[in-house]
Formats: structure tokens, C-alpha cells, sequence
């Protein structure tokens, strides 16, 4: 087995390549010219190479190998099949977008030296990666474990900072928690086999009951990375504090190895799951869609509107694999392949597009050291790269049409249409519902974008420093093109990417989206069901349009343009703080979605000689959740803390007392 | 595909564009009349256009190159939309192209694009008319979408040219979920163009104001296409009414000859007549909503239009 012949092996060596690069920052640690002049763009070559490898590999049979490297007696077991090939191109591309960029992004005297964030970044590269491949229990928890520790470092890049501090600590607790209760998903699925192999598990027999078990425990530990609400609180501190192309890998990426789990879990080493487990990831997903949206319509910093705009990406894709489970446990394999491409295409556009706008808001923060929404704007005069391609991010993931967002959206609306057909009472009646939740959080997240790029590129700046921000460099520029490029191009040719992402589905379900004997422009899913789009005629007739009307409004009427001040209904002092700031924006949803938020307000009274306007809004679920359980553990802590007693003799009677104990039960 | 098809597709984008200024102006003359007013031309939008696309044209000097391309976007997606529905017949080419969700998606592009625009110079005006714009839009959208997937559902398709046959092949029985959510579309063609109760075409009050104030920096020929780009969502989203409520009249199939067009044409004017009228009735009998109200009767719409699809689920009818 050789890398030549073998795409398994391929992969590996190009994992082992992503760890050796990141070795290589430790060489010259100091010198970023060294680390971002050479090992990024290295890095991201090995991620175009992974991307290329794994998708040819798509058509091929499963490969599997045991690698020599592992505990005596208990190996680790690789394996590389159409679905982790799939999330392997998902990997090796956005990681190709983000690598580039980082290159330029990257610079002296930020928290972490250079070469360490080399290492720190190459090692989650390739844990991700191999996690991806891992056929075994232990190889996926210890790659599981690496990915959960490397990005942790990574979060906490400029620990000086105490909120940072902070957010890394929460993290890395409900990675923890999380990874604890897939250790326990894995515990049942061996099925008293003691193998802990995948294959073994494919293999064992659980009772309903265990499978349903194990497919909650999975469920948790995988929403719990994810960002499943109500486990969704890490995200919206740990993804603004990385630093952006970081962020941009934990969003577009890391959150897709948990919906890969999920997958791996559900439909392969479960086997046969029952419909109604469905349901749980469906409702779970539909009120995650909801509440990240809503949540991002009113944020002031600008990577944590993305970071909440992710919950509600995460939110449509455990939906859509609710919804496949449901189809496929009612025996509607057609309708399952649907949703299943659905959610594979959804994590593939949602990598593209978030990591472009991640690594967008990373060229804003560079150029004027700002995330608030509240001292941003005009930028598109002063970075007009940056915006324009950034702007292609936010109509992608405002889900327009011909974009790439669209397409995911459709798909998913197209099988919720469906779900009427699900041979169970009342659910079917309740499921196509689902559509009037998805369709709500599309529309919201249209909402979102404008705030998101009207605030920070349009308008008047809202600072005077703005005014000396400069424009993206050349490597910045290729990410951000490579990656908006994808968008498009994932929005324009769905009928090629879904025949690629058909490999998985028919790994996993058996079927895979009919294409009938529609031409290669136009997707027709269903073809029984005449639903079709094209997204390429669509564009054509579009730019079409565009074309012959300004050419003929240019032709016809030769008139001049005039610069002048802007009008505003004749007022002459405009300044920029008359301008609708982010809070302002965000009013309607805070008067609509009330409910949701706990908000505090200080209004100033029209005495007031210093008035003082603050609003904060915050996360019921925290207060109502999270705070009382940290309680209960503080408490619990406390009340066995009489142990501690700091003196030595007392810990030698504790051994003494344990070594008693054990020699009792032993002997 | 036939010539006949062809020929239906090429004058149902041709009717769209002369048209949906006529459309908008008789509107307005029925309002005046219903008002006890003396109406103003039929043929006022078309001197308004023809005027706007004769002058120089006055940007502001914080302007970027967005604010002066929105104008061609919105009017492109609007006629891109004009070719998907099915105002004349059923039988058009770009029907496999776009289905009704594709629909829905051009008019956001367009609800984007202009909120994006106004939002490009900085004016006060302009930023609150854009989140005004989205609050309305992010309400309507889903609302439009449960509406067609209400009628997605008895026909079994979401292409809009095959829905308007299938409904119109059926016996003309009216269908409990249907008439819910007519209420529903008709309340989001209300606020989706701006007209009374949400927003009043007519004010010159700023504050008060939703799309007029996103084009109040616009002069000349964008605020031209601006101008008959809403005049051709008016007609947009009255055609849509037609195709999926009153589908008779229209030539269906694609093996629908020339005989079958020529009668469409005057049932299209028909159909226009009275909805134009209908219009004007409901917005002299309604007061504008202040501001606040407008998400609660966006609310009410959306929640008549998923009203509608639990009667067809629950019911079947």
C-alpha cells in the first residue's frame, strides 16, 4: 500500500504531512516570515491535495488499514469510505481557503509566538482529519481528544486577555462533557462484544432499547460540539475569541466532524435506525435553526453574529438528518437520500461560506483592530476586496439564489414538503410544518446578513481611525477568492457535486438522488415529482437581464452622473452617528422575539445631564440552565471539599485506608 | 418545446414590463375614485419613468459602486420572476428552470439588494428604511413560501406552471386551506409592496416611511428602474395571486395552441381589472398601522398561511 496506489494511504501521508509542517514552525518559532511566508501556503497545498485525493477516491469500495502506531494489543484501524471521503474534501478545501489566507493574516506580537500556532493549527488540521478516517473507537476518541485540545489552544491564542481565558476554559468543559457521553455511546454500540472496533459494532446486536441509548448519548456528545441548543453556549465565546482563521476552521469545519459523527453513528454503525429517533434531532434542530438566528439578528459584535448565525446552520443540518432518519426508518429511501444530500450539501456550502465570512470579519479586524459593530462601517471604500467578496459570502448565506445556500435550502425545503408522506399519524401532519421553521429562519438570516454587511462595509464610518484601514493583501485576497469561488461554483453545478455526495448516501442508506435522464444543468431530485432548478439558466437569464437593460439604459439615454452631497430629504448636517446602529437593527427582533431573550435595559431619564442608554441581551438558557447546574457541582464540590485537608499525614491515611480496601475486595 | 410556448414566455415577459406601470396607475385611479377624488392618468407611471430616465442623474459622494448596480439587480430579479409565473400559459420553456421556491428567492434578492442599497450612503432615513424593509420581508417571505407549499401540496409539485394546471384541472371547489391562506397572500401582496395598511404609497412623511425611504437618494434613470421595478412586483405578486387562485383563463399545457393564448390575453386584463380594483377597495377601507403594528399583522399573515397548511394536513381539504 503505497500512497500512489492506495487513496487511503494517500490521505494518511497527507495528514502526516499537515503534522510534519506544523513540526516545522517549531524550528524557527519566533520568525513569522518563515511560518506564514512558507508553512501556511505548504499547509494549504496539502489541503487541495487532500481535497483532490478524497474526491477521486469517491467512487472507489471502502479501504481499510490498521496503522502500527496505537497501544499493545489494541491498534488503531483507519478506514476510508464515501462518507468520510466527502468530509474530507469538505476539509481539504475550506482548510486550503483559510491556510492561504492565514498566510498573510498571521503576524508578529499577537498572544502565541508564531511557530507554536503552527504547530497548534496543523495538528487540529490533521486530527480533524483523522478523525474523519478513524474505523475504531480509540482512534477516533484520541483523534477526537487532539482535535478538542489543539483548538483549544488555538482559541486561547491571545490568552492575556481574561474573557478569552474564560471562554477557552467553557469550551474545553462541554468538549469534555460532550466527548464523555460519545465514550458512552461507543461503550453500548460494542454491545458486550468488548471489540471496539467500528466493524464490530456494525456487527453487534443491541436491543431497542440499548440502540436507543446509544443513539442519545451520541446525539448529546455530538450536539454538544456542534452547538446544539441548548449545549450551544460555547460557541457564540470560544469561535469571536480565536483568532479568524481559526474561527473560521472551528465554524466551517470542526462543526461538520459532529454532524460527520452523527452520520457515522445513525445511519452506519447503528445500522437500521427506528424512524422516531428522528424526531429529536428534527425538533432539537428546528428550535436550534430559530433560536441561533434570532439570537444573531441582535448581537454588536460582529464575530458573534457569525457564531450564532453557525447555531443556526448546525440547526438546519441535525434537522435534515432528523428528517432522514424519520424517512429511512419509514422505509422512504428516496426521500431519505434527499435529505441526506441535503445535509451533506449543507455542510459543504456551510463550510464555504462561513469561513469566508469569518475570515472577512479577520481582514476587518486586521485592517481596524475593531469587532464592534457600533465603531464599524464604510469599509467598502477603503477595502473594497475584502467587502465584494465577503459580500458574495453574505448573499450565499442569506440563501439567494443562483448562490450555493440556496441549493442546500431547496433541497431541505423540497423533503420537508414530503414529509406529509410519512405512513404515521399525526406526525406527518405535524413535520411539514417543520417548513414554516425553516423557511422563518431563511428569512431571518437574510435579515441577519444585511445587518451583518450594511453595519460594517456600507454607510459612513462610524470612527475617524477608520479612514486609514487598508484593503486585504494578495495571499488574504486568494483565500477569500478561492473560498467565495466556491460558493459559486457549489451554487451553479448541484447535479455534479449531489452525483458525488449520491456516493455517501448510497454508503449509508443504499440509495442515492435519482438524476433520471435530466441533462447535466438541470437538478431534478425527485423526477417524479416535478420539482426541477437550474441554477445556471437561472444566472444566465439574470445577468442576462442586467446586461441588455444597462446597455440599453446606457445606449438610449446618454446622461451624465453628478456627484453631490447625499440629499436626506434636504437635512445638511449629516454625520455618522445618525446612521442606524447595530442595536437598532436588531430592535425589531428584539420587540418580536422577546420571549427569547433576557434583556436588561438602562434607560436614561430626559433629566439625566449624562444620559446613558445601555441594553444588554442575554441567553435565558444560561440563567435557567447553565447557572443552577454549575451551582449544584459548586455545591457538590464543597460538600466532599473536607477531604482536602492540605496536611500530608491525612492523604497517607487516605492511601492507607484505599490500599485496605482493595486488598479486601481482592482477596 | 413549440414556437407557441416560446411565443407565451417571450409576451409574458413583454406584458410584465409594458404593463405593470398601467397596472399600478389604474390602481391608483381607483383608489382616487373610491376616495371621491379625481383620478389622476392611466398613463402618469409611464410619463413618471419616462420623465426620470431623461435626466442627469445625482449620486451622493459617499455612494459606492453597490448603491449604482442594486438599481439593475432589483430590476433584473423582477423580471426574472416575471418569466417563472405563468400570467398567460402554463406551457414555458423557463419552467424547468426555476420552481416557485426559486420565486421566492428572486424576490429576496431583490428585498437584499435594495435594503443594501439604502443603507450604502448612511443617511438616517435610508439605514431605518432598509431595517424596516427587512422586518416587513422577513415576515412576508416565509409567509409567501407556507403559501405556495400550501398549494404545493394539493398538486403535488412546487413548479408554479404545473400547480396553476393542476388546480385549474380540478372541479372548481373551493378548498378550505386555499381560502386561508388567499387571506394570507393577500396581506403579504399588501406589505410586500408597500401598500396600505403597512405602508402608504402616497406619504411624504419620512418617518413614516418604508420603500420610499430607501429611494430617496436615488434620482434619474436608477430611480427609474427603481420606480418600474415595484411597479413590476405589484404585477408580480398579483400574477402569482392568479396562478395560484384564479388559474382559469389561462392557457394551460404545453401543447396549448395559439387559440388558447389569444384568449388568455383578455382574461389576464380581466383578472388584472378586478384585482386592481379589489386593491384599491381593501386599501380605502383600511387605516395605515403605525410602524410597531406592522410585525403583528406580518405575524397574523404568516400564521394564516400555516393555518392553511394544518387545514390541508389535518383535514385533507
Amino acid at each position: 500500500m503505497t500512497p500512489w496506489d492506495s487513496p487511503l494511504a494517500a490521505c494518511l501521508a497527507l495528514l502526516a504531512g499537515w503534522a510534519l509542517v506544523g513540526a516545522a514552525g517549531l524550528l524557527r518559532p519566533g520568525s513569522t516570515g518563515f511560518v506564514s511566508r512558507l508553512l501556511f501556503p505548504l499547509g494549504a497545498v496539502i489541503g487541495l491535495a487532500l481535497a483532490v485525493v478524497a474526491a477521486a477516491s469517491l467512487g472507489a469500495p471502502a479501504e481499510r488499514a490498521q496503522l502500527l502506531i496505537g497501544l499493545p494489543d489494541l491498534p488503531m484501524h483507519v478506514r476510508l469510505d464515501a462518507l468520510s471521503a466527502v468530509f474530507l474534501v469538505l476539509l481539504g478545501s475550506t482548510a486550503t481557503g483559510v491556510s492561504v489566507f492565514a498566510a498573510g493574516y498571521f503576524r508578529k506580537g499577537e498572544g502565541t509566538p508564531p511557530g507554536v500556532l503552527c504547530i497548534q493549527y496543523h495538528v487540529f488540521l490533521a486530527s480533524m482529519g483523522f478523525v474523519l478516517l478513524a474505523d475504531d473507537a480509540y482512534a477516533f476518541m484520541v483523534a477526537w481528544e487532539t482535535m478538542a485540545l489543539s483548538s483549544y489552544f488555538l482559541v486561547t491564542a491571545q490568552h492575556g486577555i481574561p474573557e478569552i481565558r474564560s471562554a477557552g476554559f467553557l469550551y474545553l468543559l462541554m468538549a469534555h462533557v460532550g466527548a464523555i457521553a460519545i465514550l458512552l455511546s461507543f461503550g453500548i454500540l460494542q454491545g458486550g462484544t468488548w471489540q471496539f472496533t467500528f466493524d464490530a459494532m456494525r456487527a453487534a446486536h443491541l436491543s431497542p432499547t440499548w440502540a436507543t441509548a446509544a443513539f442519545l448519548l451520541a446525539l448529546f456528545g455530538f450536539g454538544a460540539k456542534a452547538g446544539l441548543v441548548p449545549l450551544h453556549v460555547w460557541l457564540p465565546e470560544a469561535h469571536p475569541a480565536a483568532p479568524s482563521p481559526v474561527s473560521a476552521l472551528m465554524s466551517g469545519v470542526m462543526l461538520k466532524t459532529a454532524v460527520y459523527g452523527m452520520l457515522r453513528v445513525s445511519f452506519d454503525l447503528l445500522g437500521q435506525p427506528q424512524w422516531w429517533w428522528g424526531l429529536v434531532p428534527l425538533a432539537l434542530g428546528l428550535a436550534t435553526a430559530l433560536f441561533g438566528v434570532v439570537f444573531a439578528a441582535v448581537q454588536t459584535d460582529m464575530k458573534r453574529l457569525l457564531a450564532y448565525s453557525s447555531v443556526e446552520n448546525i440547526g438546519l443540518l441535525f434537522t435534515g438528518i432528523g428528517l432522514a432518519i424519520v424517512f429511512h426508518g419509514a422505509g422512504m429511501d428516496a426521500l431519505a437520500a434527499l435529505a441526506l444530500v441535503a445535509v451533506l450539501y449543507h455542510s459543504l456550502n456551510h463550510a464555504f461560506m462561513k469561513s469566508l465570512l469569518f475570515l472577512g470579519t479577520g481582514a476587518v479586524l486586521h485592517a481596524t483592530g475593531q469587532r464592534n459593530l457600533g465603531r464599524l462601517g464604510g469599509l467598502i471604500h477603503r477595502m473594497p476586496w475584502a467587502s465584494w467578496l465577503t459580500l458574495v459570502g453574505v448573499l450565499a448565506i442569506a440563501s439567494l439564489p443562483p448562490l450555493n445556500g440556496f441549493v442546500s435550502e431547496w433541497l431541505l425545503l423540497q423533503a420537508l414538503l414530503f414529509s406529509n408522506e410519512v405512513p404515521h399519524p399525526f406526525v406527518n401532519m405535524l413535520l411539514p410544518l417543520g417548513a414554516a421553521i425553516v423557511a422563518l429562519a431563511a428569512a431571518l438570516a437574510g435579515y441577519v446578513m444585511v445587518k451583518f454587511f450594511g453595519v460594517v462595509f456600507l454607510g459612513q464610518p462610524r470612527e475617524a481611525s477608520l479612514a486609514d484601514s487598508h484593503d486585504v493583501d494578495g495571499l488574504e485576497k486568494a483565500g477569500l477568492a478561492f473560498l467565495a469561488a466556491g460558493c459559486v461554483v457549489l451554487g451553479l453545478f448541484p447535479t455534479q457535486v449531489i452525483a458525488g455526495l449520491g456516493q455517501a448516501t448510497r454508503q449509508l442508506i443504499g440509495t442515492a438522488p435519482a438524476t433520471g435522464s435530466a441533462p447535466w444543468w438541470l437538478l431534478t431530485p425527485l423526477p417524479d415529482r416535478a420539482a426541477s432548478y437550474a441554477p445556471l439558466i437561472l444566472f444566465a437569464v439574470i445577468i442576462g437581464v442586467v446586461a441588455v437593460t444597462f446597455l440599453v439604459v446606457r445606449l438610449v439615454y446618454r446622461r451624465r452622473v453628478r456627484r453631490a452631497p447625499a440629499w436626506d430629504c434636504g437635512f445638511v448636517r449629516l454625520d455618522a452617528r445618525m446612521q442606524d446602529t447595530a442595536e437598532g437593527f436588531g430592535q425589531p427582533i428584539r420587540h418580536i422575539f422577546g420571549t427569547f431573550f433576557a434583556i436588561e435595559r438602562e434607560l436614561p431619564s430626559p433629566l439625566d445631564a449624562a444620559p446613558r442608554y445601555r441594553v444588554i441581551v442575554g441567553d435565558r438558557l444560561w440563567r435557567a440552565l447553565y447557572l443552577p447546574l454549575g451551582g449544584v457541582v459548586q455545591r457538590a464540590a464543597d460538600s466532599v471539599a473536607w477531604v482536602q485537608q492540605g496536611r500530608i499525614s491525612a492523604y497517607l491515611t487516605y492511601s492507607f485506608i484505599t490500599l485496605i480496601v482493595l486488598l479486601a475486595v481482592m482477596l | 418545446m413549440n414556437a407557441t410556448a416560446w411565443l407565451t414566455q417571450f409576451l409574458e415577459v413583454i406584458a410584465a414590463l409594458a404593463l405593470a406601470p398601467l397596472f399600478l396607475g389604474w390602481v391608483n385611479a381607483c383608489r382616487a375614485w373610491l376616495q371621491n377624488r379625481s383620478a389622476p392618468s392611466l398613463l402618469l407611471p409611464y410619463r413618471g419613468i419616462r420623465k426620470l430616465f431623461h435626466k442627469d442623474a445625482v449620486i451622493a459622494t459617499g455612494a459606492s459602486p453597490l448603491f449604482r448596480l442594486a438599481p439593475y439587480v432589483v430590476f433584473g430579479a423582477m423580471v426574472a420572476a416575471a418569466a417563472i409565473i405563468p400570467s398567460m400559459g402554463t406551457g414555458l420553456p423557463f419552467r424547468t428552470a426555476a420552481d416557485a421556491i426559486v420565486l421566492v428567492g428572486l424576490l429576496a434578492i431583490a428585498r437584499v439588494f435594495m435594503s443594501l442599497a439604502a443603507m450604502d450612503i448612511g443617511t438616517a432615513f435610508g439605514t431605518l428604511g432598509a431595517r424596516r424593509e427587512m422586518m416587513v420581508g422577513f415576515l412576508a417571505e416565509p409567509a409567501l413560501l407556507m403559501v405556495i407549499f400550501v398549494a404545493s401540496l394539493i398538486s403535488a409539485t412546487t413548479a408554479l406552471p404545473l400547480i396553476t394546471e393542476r388546480l385549474a384541472a380540478q372541479t372548481p371547489a373551493l378548498y378550505p386551506s386555499l381560502a386561508f391562506t388567499a387571506v394570507a397572500f393577500t396581506m403579504v401582496l399588501l406589505a410586500e409592496n408597500a401598500r396600505i395598511p403597512v405602508d402608504n404609497p402616497a406619504t411624504h412623511l419620512e418617518l413614516t416611511m418604508i420603500h420610499e425611504a430607501m429611494l430617496l437618494e436615488y434620482s434619474a434613470r436608477h430611480l427609474a428602474l427603481m420606480e418600474w421595478a415595484a411597479a413590476l412586483k405589484l404585477f408580480n405578486y398579483a400574477c402569482i395571486g392568479f396562478a395560484l387562485f384564479v388559474p382559469w383563463g389561462a392557457s394551460l399545457g404545453g401543447e396549448a395552441g395559439l387559440a388558447e393564448l389569444a384568449v388568455s390575453i383578455p382574461a389576464l386584463a380581466l383578472k388584472l381589472a378586478i384585482s386592481g380594483l379589489w386593491l384599491a377597495v381593501i386599501e380605502t377601507v383600511s387605516a395605515k398601522l403605525r410602524v410597531f403594528r406592522a410585525p403583528e399583522f406580518m405575524a397574523s399573515a404568516f400564521m394564516f398561511a400555516v393555518l392553511g397548511l394544518l387545514v390541508r394536513l389535518l383535514l385533507g381539504a
